[in-house]
């Protein structure tokens, strides 16, 4: 276990440093995440949607139904010409799953990342020292954690105009109390540690401590957390375009779709089945990386999953 | 004990009232002129004036945040912007549907789960175990709502064996209501053709619904129970000869169910959010299909008070969980205090 250089043992964090993320994926972590098959699994599902995201409109037969409809070829049952069969528009299901899976990633990142970029800093502050505004802080995170994300996500996209744009502020607005309590107690675990004492004992500034010291420390518990929350971030997105606050027509979303199919079953069995698919396969692949990373950095961190 | 529940009680009540506060700054503070939205586009400034002196929305926003708060305290969530109808009423009216199809719910993740995974750990590395872990991977990664609309197509629309949509076949009718479950309802009714057609509207939505809860479930139990069968009192009970169920079940599954039960607490979460787009395909008239109603109708009062409900309750399955897990486990007791 020492020789992964994670904070895995209390008695020996990461050295200090300004390239931590980069030790932790050259220390051998990823060596030990390739190993188990079933995370080599979800690293693969998760870098083959990134391949396609990125080069989608060359990969996507026809890329030009992201926005064209062709009325004469409608709900055409899975071909040779069109693999998937053709929604009620008459477009090219696959073409729409692969597009489709860009808007995802891309909602996936933005949210996740925004959530983290609220979450992460309070996290630090509430963590750090014991006063009234940590506890104003993770007060503010209990009422978050109060209400489920997808009624909390319901209620302030419905206030504000629906839209996707919407839906993404409010996926991030209620993303973040989990990296706000992921990075709590993970600062709180490492300020009592004997080289946040060293440092501080030797003038380091709090702020130097959390950013330069602290913060690499709790990184893989960062990335574990985003890496679920990825996930969890693509399904709920989904759902909000299911439901109708999300993705606007004729945006290749792959809740959208699995909404549009209802009026056409049972005949077009074809045109909510692929994108449930996409969804499944995504959000899979993301779930078994996160968990593989989770055992790489650390074997004994077991929390739920959301 | 009875300190512990005390303690539990009250560290639930900055939580429940941030949550009224937040839904304060929801309905006054982020839609841009609550009074515009009231009145519609086609409103005049005289109505849109009339319309703020009468919902108090001329006076300082303090004032109106103290207003709001005496409001929830008391019961009054306000009317529904689209029947005119308080909308407490409306939820209490369409509650024992959602707790109907989330009990089952969660009474399905519970027995499955716990037994799926009791049969991976006793099973651990055979093609069982990777069975369950696959199931308890797959299970949280599927999207509810199609994998409700795949169940229609499949059982009800191909095979035609299970009701679409509904709560109970509208020819039949509910039975009397007592407590607005229908399964309870139609059993003190003594109509168990009633029972037999409200349990057969339920298979689909609820076979949906548990899916996540029981994924989530197994996981934990599975790691319970591996954990408990390293411990020497299992060791013992070994080597005393008791008979493989009674060691499974009497020794290990009791020390490995605790974790399992601060899950149920938390899935309870994930159930509530589940039953929104469940509830919508199978029309199941509960406070999903309310939500949605209210979302496509604009109808913030109503949503709001869906949000401020389903946080109570929320905030009290919580309490509860933490209570039963305390009697499970006393240990747990004594290291919060």
């Amino acid at each position: 276990m020492s020789g992964i250089g994670l904070p895995s043992d209390r008695s020996g964090p990461v050295r200090s440093g300004s390239v931590q993320l980069p030790t932790f994926l050259r220390s051998g972590a990823l060596r030990k995440l390739l190993r188990d098959p079933v995370a080599t699994l979800g690293l693969a599902i998760v870098m083959f949607a990134l391949i396609v995201a990125v080069f989608a409109p060359w990969l996507a037969p026809h890329p030009e139904d992201a926005y064209e409809s062709h009325l004469l070829q409608r709900l055409q049952a899975p071909s040779a010409e069109f693999p998937f069969g053709t929604d009620n528009l008459g477009r090219d299901i696959l073409s729409r799953v692969i597009l489709g899976t860009r808007s995802a990633l891309v909602v996936a990142v933005s949210v996740v990342g925004a959530a983290m970029l609220i979450g992460v800093p309070m996290g630090l502050v509430a963590g750090w020292k014991d006063s009234w505004l940590s506890e104003l802080l993770m007060r503010v995170t209990d009422v978050f954690l109060a209400v489920p994300q997808l009624i909390l996500a319901l209620a302030l996209g419905q206030l504000m105009a629906p839209g996707l744009t919407t839906a993404m502020v409010a996926l991030a607005l209620t993303y973040w109390p989990f990296f706000a309590r992921t990075v709590f107690a993970e600062t709180r675990r490492l300020r009592t540690s004997l080289f946040v004492d060293a440092l501080a004992s030797i003038g380091a500034s709090p702020a130097r401590i959390l950013l330069l010291h602290v913060l690499p420390n709790a990184a893989p518990a960062i990335l574990v957390r985003a890496t679920i929350g990825m996930g969890f971030t693509i399904l709920t997105a989904a759902t909000l375009g299911f439901l109708g606050v999300g993705a606007a027509p004729p945006s290749p979303d792959w809740g959208l779709a699995i909404s549009e199919a209802r009026q056409h079953l049972p005949e077009a069995w074809w045109f909510p089945t692929f994108p449930g698919l996409a969804i499944l396969l995504l959000v899979l692949g993301f779930n078994l990386l996160g968990d593989g990373l989770r055992d790489a950095a650390d074997p004994r961190l077991r929390r739920s999953r959301r | 004990m009875a300190r512990y529940v005390l303690r539990r009680v009250l560290l639930t009540l900055p939580a429940l009232f941030g949550l009224i506060l937040l839904s304060f700054v929801l309905t006054r503070v982020v839609p841009a002129d609550p009074a515009a939205t009231l009145a519609g586009d086609a409103a005049t400034p005289a109505q849109l004036a009339e319309i703020r002196a009468r919902y108090g929305l001329d006076r300082p926003l303090w004032e109106q945040a103290v207003v709001h708060v005496g409001q929830v305290l008391t019961g009054n969530l306000g009317s529904s912007i689209f029947s005119g109808r308080p909308v407490v009423e409306e939820i209490a009216l369409r509650l024992p549907a959602t707790l109907e199809l989330t009990f089952a719910a969660l009474f399905l993740s519970a027995v499955l789960g716990i037994s799926l995974g009791l049969v991976a750990a006793l099973n651990h590395n055979g093609p069982l175990d990777h069975l369950v872990r696959l199931l308890s991977v797959g299970g949280l990664a599927i999207a509810s709502f199609w994998l409700a609309i795949m169940l229609q197509l499949v059982f009800s629309m191909d095979l035609d064996v299970l009701p679409l949509r509904g709560r109970i076949d509208v020819a039949l009718g509910p039975p009397p209501h007592v407590t607005g479950l229908f399964l309870l309802d139609s059993l003190i009714a003594g109509r168990l053709d009633l029972f037999v057609d409200s349990a057969r509207h339920l298979v689909l939505p609820a076979v949906t619904l548990c899916l996540p809860g029981l994924a989530t479930i197994a996981r934990f139990t599975r790691s319970g129970v591996l954990e408990a069968l390293q411990k020497d009192f299992v060791l013992y009970a070994r080597a005393a000869g008791y008979s493989p169920f009674r060691l499974a079940t009497v020794y290990v599954l009791r020390n490995a169910v605790t974790v399992t039960v601060t899950q149920i607490g938390l899935l309870f979460g994930a159930l509530i959010s589940g039953a929104v787009a469940v509830e919508a395909i199978f029309d199941w008239p509960g406070l999903g299909t309310y939500a949605v109603q209210a979302i496509l109708s604009a109808d913030y009062k109503a949503l709001l008070a869906v949000t401020l409900v389903v946080g109570v309750v929320y905030a009290v399955v919580n309490v509860v969980v933490d209570v039963v897990q305390a009697l499970i486990d006393p240990r747990v007791a004594e290291q919060a205090l």
